[in-house]
């Protein structure tokens, strides 16, 4: 059984069906990368995946709980399923330290130096332990955007979502949060990355997914997009987010 | 004014301090009531329904638009009306405490509206429940942002405290009118010294909010200085 469903998801802000039906499985250990214009709705979709944007219709499933049941403690679920922010949104007032083991010790309950032990450990995974005191004012944005894969991380999530982690980077940084995801995508962590970076793509990629117009228009592992793509506007995108964005890193 | 006068005033030190210190108990039921009704309020209006947000809304209308000494009259001698047996020091510290609360009230409003909303939606995509998000994420920073804002309605409501005269209770500015009352020359010199003790409890609050915002602050979220 796949680790996530998501079936015939719909949403509409105002006057505009931003989803328009969308399904689509993954299972664990797989890395998604989700591509298309702006504006298409992959963003919601990741946020109606753990219901920070509540969807209008259809259902979502995390193993066998009914992420959109209204019966489902949702809290419980949020705390299994990692979050990356485009902005990185670090709580300003703590730490590098304290943004990690909030989750820890607010959600999960763990107490405070088995918490600190567990944050330093993804600080240090994220190279990131020399910056443990650190406030996120204090950090570039790449080693701020790494903090939030720590913090997620931290959690022990069944699976990570992207928001374009690194549209909001210099380009000099975009490097060191990628390779950072890489290195999750290979040690097996289940992640959906919305994305524009190709390269990243075409290494960790398991499928790619192209989504224009709420709708999906075309998914298939890296090799079938990139060379063989069944729908022509699939190529045709391809081709300029490559040119743009380039395939070198 | 001579240095004569200066050394009759002297011996009445002790009365006006005592009345200073009711001015310190009023100052401090006040404040603490209208830093929790604040809060609430700020958080009420910021984050509950529409209805409930209005009804906050209208509540700091009446308490910003009413006169304090209206206020001071209105719960001592409306409450005892009513059956409420209250004494003038307690009908003090509610009426300016809840008049305290709704200024505060705005100073958290603006400072709650300056979070970013990111942190809340990181927040609870880890898993915090609306209300923890706010106490563990938007209230830690928003109470160190309010702090400039606060230091000025605390200055503010020390001074408020001698309007308790006008319902009797027995605080400086009731004492100082004793002493006059027994000796009129004393009048200039003994306002002169109420005058000086608030400059000086007001340098010294100020002085403390000062101090526990300089140790408060965090890099990346200075407040208005």
């Amino acid at each position: 059984m796949a680790l996530l469903r998501v079936e015939n998801l719909h949403k509409r802000y105002g006057h505009e069906e931003v989803l328009k039906g969308v399904t689509l499985a993954q299972d664990a250990g797989e890395t998604k990368v989700v591509i298309g214009p702006s504006g298409t709705g992959k963003s919601t979709l990741l946020r109606c995946i753990n219901r920070l944007t509540e969807p209008d219709q259809g259902r979502v499933w995390l193993e066998d709980t009914e992420i959109t049941s209204r019966r489902t403690d949702i809290n419980r679920v949020r705390a299994k399923i990692g979050f990356v922010f485009q902005d990185f949104n670090l709580f300003t007032h703590l730490t590098a330290l304290d943004n990690v083991r909030l989750g820890l010790m607010k959600v999960r309950r763990m107490p405070r130096a088995a918490a600190t032990g567990r944050a330093m450990a993804e600080l240090e995974r994220v190279g990131l332990a020399a910056k443990a005191n650190a406030y996120p004012a204090q950090l570039s944005g790449g080693q701020q955007q790494r903090v939030s894969i720590a913090r997620a991380l931290a959690m022990d999530p069944k699976l990570i979502l992207f928001d374009e982690p690194t549209s909001a980077l210099d380009p000099e940084l975009i490097g060191e949060v990628l390779s950072v995801m890489i290195q999750l995508a290979r040690d097996g962590m289940t992640m959906i990355v919305v994305t524009h970076e190709m390269g990243f793509a075409r290494s960790v990629a398991d499928e790619i997914v192209f989504m224009e117009g709420g709708v999906i228009v075309e998914q298939g592992t890296p090799d079938k997009m990139f060379r063989s793509p069944e729908v022509p506007r699939t190529g045709e995108f391809l081709r300029k987010i490559s040119d743009l964005y380039g395939e070198s890193r | 004014m001579n240095l004569s006068v200066w050394t009759e005033v002297a011996p009445h030190a002790p009365v006006l301090l005592r009345g200073l210190l009711i001015n310190i108990q009023l100052l401090l039921g006040l404040i603490s009531l209208g830093l929790v009704v604040g809060v609430v309020t700020a958080l009420i209006e910021v984050y509950a329904p529409r209805p409930v947000g209005i009804a906050a809304g209208a509540y700091t209308w009446f308490f910003r638009g009413v006169p304090e000494i209206v206020l001071l009259f209105l719960f001592y001698f409306g409450l005892s009306q009513f059956g409420v047996p209250v004494s003038a020091f307690f009908a003090a510290v509610l009426a300016l405490g809840l008049r305290s609360s709704a200024y505060q009230a705005q100073i958290f409003r603006g400072a709650f509206q300056s979070i970013p909303h990111g942190q809340m939606m990181a927040a609870r995509a880890l898993g915090l429940g609306r209300l923890r998000a706010i106490v563990h994420v938007v209230l830690p920073q928003a109470l160190r942002l309010s702090l400039a804002g606060w230091s000025n309605e605390f200055s503010s409501v020390l001074k408020d405290t001698t309007l308790a005269w006008g319902i009797g209770v027995v605080e400086i500015m009731r004492q100082a009118s004793y002493i006059r009352a027994r000796n009129f020359t004393l009048t200039l010199p003994i306002y002169v010294t109420v005058a000086l003790m608030f400059l000086v409890l007001t340098y010294v609050g100020n002085l403390a909010i000062g101090l526990a915002e300089r140790k408060l602050r965090v890099p990346g979220l200075e407040g208005q200085r």
